[in-house]
């Protein structure tokens, strides 16, 4: 089923449930985001993004696999936006389109970073596996 | 029988547009009673109220139904037209075919049908319509001001100046508010004390003004123009006659631990103290709690010190009650607690301080002498980070969701005289928006940033973490898209403000309605804005919102001459339409008192004359002056003894009647 921009964003609304017209662009999601340096499109653009049905470059981004699902975010805007949840819905989006899982056990091992925490592993099956 | 006359208003189009007023006209003609139908442009002109007070010399009528805005508007016009011609002003009914039917309906069908249908709602009522007596009560000619800030202060001056006598009611030991604690003030940084210092002075040499500090409202009673107020002074254990403020006390209480509220607990104070230097009165208190002697029976130094003899650890509280027309509250504001906002590092350490504690530090009187320091290791700050809009602006429930509106200002003006003073500080400002309207404002902000070289950065702090003796701020820049980590001395929050907690106690007293955050409500947003909605309560500073310094004395000014005008008075007319209990129907069961939100409801016992039968019963009397009308008791009244006039049950009935017709 092909979709517009426009419907994928109204999907991506409807499966996090975030309403990203709360946002006041205060970049504090940004700002307590662990995984900012490695994203190339950051947490507050991810709501403005969002807002504005710009989903293919979502879609493609890295950002979707660079977030740690920490809920920094989630726990410090405050206007109650939930940016995390716009991400995982946008990281499931891409999961559900290749039909797959997207990590096997197999290849934690060859993809393990000394500077990466702990937490993510764990997430990380529940984030990239259907 | 009645004879009924209905008037039709277009409003211009804001009615005829909707409504089909002619046939309105029509459908009213045929309505038992009326005798007279018309419809016009402007019901409230000089012309539309001529054809009012025509039509009931000609047609004699004795009732009238006016079809326009809300009674909120106009009733009173047509009430004082209909007075001008000779009948009763109570023999005037409204029915609102603007607010609740042509603003609200688009389909003229359906909206001409609602309007005939509350014109015929109006016309039975007017018909069990009976002539109302408007009564009158006194005005005592006093002003109580609760809240000696600088909104109280300014209040009581302007009402003091017009000739009548005032009251403050400070908590505190002295009156000043947060005014006293600030150091410099935007947007002219005149120094806070030498332009409120004098006013202190002034209310308190004035001779219509009394000051009562470390003092309390404690109950309140009556109503517009005659309150009857309870105040509690609190015991301050030091004789105000005696003391001559000489201070030794103060120098050799050996109780020195507790915190000093005055400098925000940045340092302590003794047990007997004055709050700051220029105090008004200037006599301390003891605080009982931390005083030695009153906890342990030993030490008396401070009686022994006293030349003047003036120390007293007999003294109780007192309770003073006084009489006032009006009542002004003031009670200002503090700065929200921080303990939900873990991530600013705020309460592990010293050197993340709030706005309001670098006010303390940077004044002269402070903790630090005026000397820019870290609380921590008294060491100067090489760099500093303000974070704007902390807990302002907040939708979840670890803030307020709105914006405190001084805090752009302030910290434009903390980072401009720490660079005035110590330029070699780096000065870095965290922002979400810089909100500057107001008089030279903007201008004041942008010096902070092209004359003061203060680096403002969109975007917001996330984390605040103290590494070494260093402060590690990770924030985010917006406009070059980029993480920011940077190691500073100090954090400077700006703390959201709200209204002082106790308000809530204040305005059950009262009676006066706050808001979900706590602010008191003025009666109209735009038209009312220092008038609260209950008779007699007016409202001064940052306790109906949040203000500066030059806002908050304007609106004192404003509350003073609302008050003024209405000291002014010989006497007050009252609202005819209170309720009435029949003797004969009561049983005297209470239920009414209870519901009675204004305490109008007494019982008494009351000979009365039951069909022929003489005895003593006990029956509900209605304070009239005190009773708003709002018909609670008549609902609650389970023998159906309590109605209200003119919205009598039989009254409210016909009006169903009709509508369901
Ligand atoms: C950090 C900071 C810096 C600021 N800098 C500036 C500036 O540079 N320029 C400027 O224009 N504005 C400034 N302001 C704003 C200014 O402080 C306020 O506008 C002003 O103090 C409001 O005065 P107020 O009388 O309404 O309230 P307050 O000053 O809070 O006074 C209220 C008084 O009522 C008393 N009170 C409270 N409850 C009761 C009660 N139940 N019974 C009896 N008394 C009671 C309190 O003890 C207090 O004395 C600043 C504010 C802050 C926080
Ligand atoms: S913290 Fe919340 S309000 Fe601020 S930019 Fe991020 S999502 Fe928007
Ligand atoms: S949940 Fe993801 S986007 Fe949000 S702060 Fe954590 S890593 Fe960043
Ligand atoms: S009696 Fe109390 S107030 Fe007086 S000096 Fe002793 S501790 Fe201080
Ligand atoms: S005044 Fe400025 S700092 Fe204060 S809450 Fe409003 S926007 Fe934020």
């Amino acid at each position: 089923m092909h979709r517009t921009e426009q419907e994928q964003a109204e999907l991506i609304k409807e499966i996090s449930g975030v309403n990203t017209k709360k946002c006041m662009k205060c970049g504090k999601c940004s700002a307590s985001c662990p995984a900012y340096e490695e994203m190339d499109i950051r947490p507050h653009q991810f709501v403005s993004y969002v807002q504005n049905a710009d989903v293919k470059a979502l879609l493609e981004s890295k950002s979707i696999w660079k977030c740690l699902s920490c809920f920094a975010c989630v726990e410090r805007c405050p206007r109650d936006v939930k940016p995390a949840k716009l991400i995982e819905a946008v990281r499931l989006m891409v999961i559900r389109e290749r039909g797959g899982n997207y990590l096997t056990p197999g290849e934690v091992p060859e993809l393990l970073d000394e500077e990466l925490p702990q937490q993510l592993l764990a997430s990380a099956f529940r984030k990239y596996s259907k | 029988m009645q004879r009924i006359g209905v008037f039709v208003c277009h409003c211009g189009t804001n009615i005829a547009a909707t409504v089909d007023v002619a046939r309105v006209v029509e459908a009213a003609a045929k309505e038992p009673g009326v005798v007279h139908a018309e419809d016009y442009q402007y019901m409230c002109s000089e012309a539309g109220q001529l054809k009012i007070r025509e039509a009931i010399k000609e047609k004699n009528l004795t009732g009238i139904v006016v079809c326009s805005c809300s009674p909120r508007m106009h009733e009173n016009t047509f009430r004082q037209a209909a007075e001008r011609a000779g009948i009763n002003p109570y023999m005037v009914e409204i029915a609102n075919i603007r607010e609740h039917c042509s603003w609200i309906h688009k389909d003229i069908e359906e909206a001409t049908e609602k309007a005939v249908i509350l014109a015929r709602a109006a016309i039975a009522k007017v018909t069990l319509n009976a002539p109302l007596q408007a009564g009158t009560s006194r005005v005592v000619k006093r002003a109580l001001v609760i809240g000696g800030g600088i909104a109280g202060i300014q209040t009581a001056l302007d009402i003091a100046d017009a000739g009548y006598e005032v009251d403050i009611v400070e908590k505190t030991p002295s009156i000043g508010g947060r005014m006293s604690q600030l150091d410099k003030t935007f947007p002219t940084l005149d120094c806070s004390a030498c332009i409120l210092t004098p006013k202190m002075v002034e209310a308190a040499a004035h001779d219509k003004i009394t000051i009562y500090t470390y003092s309390e409202v404690e109950k309140v009673s009556g109503f517009v123009g005659d309150f009857q107020v309870d105040i509690r002074k609190k015991a301050r254990s030091v004789d105000m006659s005696k003391c001559t403020g000489c201070g030794v006390c103060q120098e050799k209480c050996p109780s020195k631990k507790t915190p000093n509220e005055f400098n925000r607990g940045l340092n302590n104070r003794s047990a007997i103290y004055t709050p700051f230097a220029q105090a008004i009165p200037n006599v301390p208190v003891i605080d009982r709690e931390s005083c030695i002697k009153f906890k342990t029976g030993k030490c008396g130094v401070c009686a022994k010190v006293c030349q003047a003899g003036a120390i007293d650890y007999e003294q109780k509280d007192e309770i003073v009650t006084q009489n006032y027309g009006a009542i002004v509250v003031a009670t200002g504001f503090d700065t929200i607690k921080l303990d939900k906002f873990d991530e600013y590092s705020y309460s592990t350490s010293p050197d993340v301080i709030t706005s309001l504690e670098l006010e303390r530090i940077m004044n002269a009187a402070g903790p630090t002498k005026g000397h820019l320091e870290r609380m921590s290791d008294h060491k100067a700050p090489k760099s500093m980070v303000f974070i704007q809009c902390v807990g302002s602006r907040c939708a979840d429930k670890r803030g307020k969701s709105y914006c405190s509106k001084i805090c752009c200002m302030y910290t434009a003006k903390h980072a401009m005289l720490i660079r005035d003073k110590y330029p070699d500080v780096e000065v870095t400002v965290f922002y979400i928006d810089v909100r500057t309207p107001g008089k030279n404002f903007d201008e004041f902000y942008r010096r902070a940033v092209e004359e003061y070289g203060v680096n403002y950065i969109k975007g917001q702090v996330g984390k605040v973490a103290e590494k070494g003796d260093k402060l590690l701020v990770q924030g985010v820049d917006l406009i070059d898209n980029k993480r920011i980590l940077m190691e500073t001395d100090m954090v400077v929050l700006a703390t959201a403000i709200e209204p002082n907690p106790d308000v809530r106690k204040i305005a059950t007293m009262l009676t006066a309605s706050i808001d979900t955050n706590n602010f008191l409500t003025e009666s109209h947003a735009k038209l009312r804005p220092v008038e609260s909605p209950t008779a007699g309560i007016f409202l001064s500073g940052v306790c109906q919102g949040p203000k500066d310094i030059p806002e908050t004395v304007a609106q004192a000014g404003a509350a003073a001459v609302k008050v003024v005008g209405l000291l002014a008075k010989d006497h007050l007319v009252t609202n005819p339409c209170v309720a009435k209990s029949d003797e004969l129907l009561c049983n005297g069961c209470s239920s009414c008192e209870k519901v009675c939100p204004y305490g109008a409801i007494s019982y008494e016992e009351r000979e009365v004359n039951d069909h022929g039968i003489r005895e003593t019963r006990r029956v509900a009397n209605v304070n009239s002056a005190l009773c708003q009308g709002c018909g609670a008791c008549t609902v609650a009244c389970p023998s159906g003894a309590m109605d209200l006039q003119g919205f009598s049950n039989r009254q409210i009935l016909a009006e169903v009647d009709a509508i369901c017709k």
